[in-house]
């Protein structure tokens, strides 16, 4: 299945949407039933295309946010107001609708179970997205790598999985999930609530010594720094994988 | 709304799909020499900027211009220049 994953020619294949799911006022996740499905890696996305009817096309790349394991494909998406796509996934298609799509796609930005290093997830607003793939891998992988996530929102509001990543981590199996608000200080929060910077990231990340494996996950300016900061606690470059999702939180949305 | 070039700049993770159009097998994993300094990269790593008619592709440890494509009418065009060699696993 996991090689099969990276085989093959791309071909545009319709899904059926079977489950809609808000996460946040501007998240939801969309679960499809895709009969032609080869099987995916954790980290790995999609590319959906909407074709009006004048024949226009539009193009962009969304994460998967499903693990391998289950039965549909789960796409989580963040509506931007200006967007092409991203308006219609989130507002507009419903239960029963079809969507035209591409994947699984990617082999860069994948991680994989049996990976037994210890892991470190840092996301950025909907960043998060392929990283909670992993996440939910990891929870019915047989072994599980010790896991630490840092997880930047805007308000407590915005945090996208909020509560299954609570549940995640109340299984008590090595994960430990640590939030930062970069707009708001909620009354009795006990995250951080400022950007990310070398304090935070010298307290929540592996010590150099563990050689962990390292995926970042993003707006790109969020990305960027996140890197540079993981680079100057001496990380070895060649651990840390990045995916930058554009100045916007999707690419062009 | 006036953005850094920066702030637009994508990973080689944004052109899988693309690559994928092109290239039998998964192209993020594969090894791209730098025909200018010689830095060795997975694909996945490379500099991406879509924003320009077609998509430039970036050395991440110099900047030099990697890899152009375009995709239009129905072809494609495909620049290598500044790639000296691309290394990647049999399918």
């Amino acid at each position: 299945m996991a090689r099969a994953a990276l085989l093959g020619r791309l071909g545009w294949q319709f899904g059926e949407l079977v489950e809609l799911v808000h996460e946040t006022p501007r998240v939801a996740s969309l679960y499809f039933n895709l009969p032609m499905w080869p099987g995916h890696l954790a980290g790995q996305h999609v590319d959906v295309r909407l074709t009006a009817e004048d024949g226009y096309q539009a193009e962009r790349s969304y994460s998967i946010a499903s693990p391998p394991e289950d039965r549909w494909v789960a796409l989580t998406v963040e509506r931007l107001d200006d967007g092409e796509v991203s308006p219609y996934l989130v507002g507009e298609l419903k239960v029963g609708d079809k969507l035209e799509l591409r994947g699984p796609i990617g082999g860069h930005f994948v991680w994989r179970g049996a990976d037994d290093r210890p892991l470190l997830l840092v996301a950025g607003g909907s960043g998060v997205v392929p990283l909670m793939a992993m996440l939910r891998h990891r929870s019915s992988a047989p072994h599980k790598a010790p896991a630490r996530v840092l997880y930047s929102s805007r308000t407590l509001a915005d945090i996208i999985y909020r509560e299954e990543i609570d549940r995640l981590v109340a299984a008590n199996d090595g994960l430990s999930v640590t939030h930062t608000l970069t707009r708001e200080k909620p009354a009795g929060w006990s995250g951080y609530t400022r950007r990310i910077d070398a304090a935070m990231v010298k307290e929540v990340a592996w010590p150099k010594a563990q050689a962990p494996a390292v995926f970042v996950c993003g707006p790109t300016p969020f990305v960027e720094a996140a890197a540079d900061l993981l680079v100057g606690l001496d990380y070895d470059p060649l651990w840390i994988k990045t995916e930058r999702f554009g100045a916007t939180g999707g690419p062009g949305g | 709304m006036k953005m850094q070039t920066s702030e637009m700049k994508l990973d080689g993770n944004a052109i899988a799909g693309l690559l994928g159009e092109i290239f039998a097998v998964e192209m993020t994993t594969a090894k791209g020499t730098c025909a200018s300094c010689g830095a060795v990269n997975e694909v996945g790593r490379v500099e991406v900027y879509v924003q320009a008619p077609g998509t430039v592709v970036r050395c991440p440890a110099c900047e030099a211009v990697l890899m152009r494509v375009v995709r239009g009418r129905g072809r494609y065009w495909l620049d290598l220049t500044g790639v000296r060699c691309l290394e990647f696993a049999e399918g």
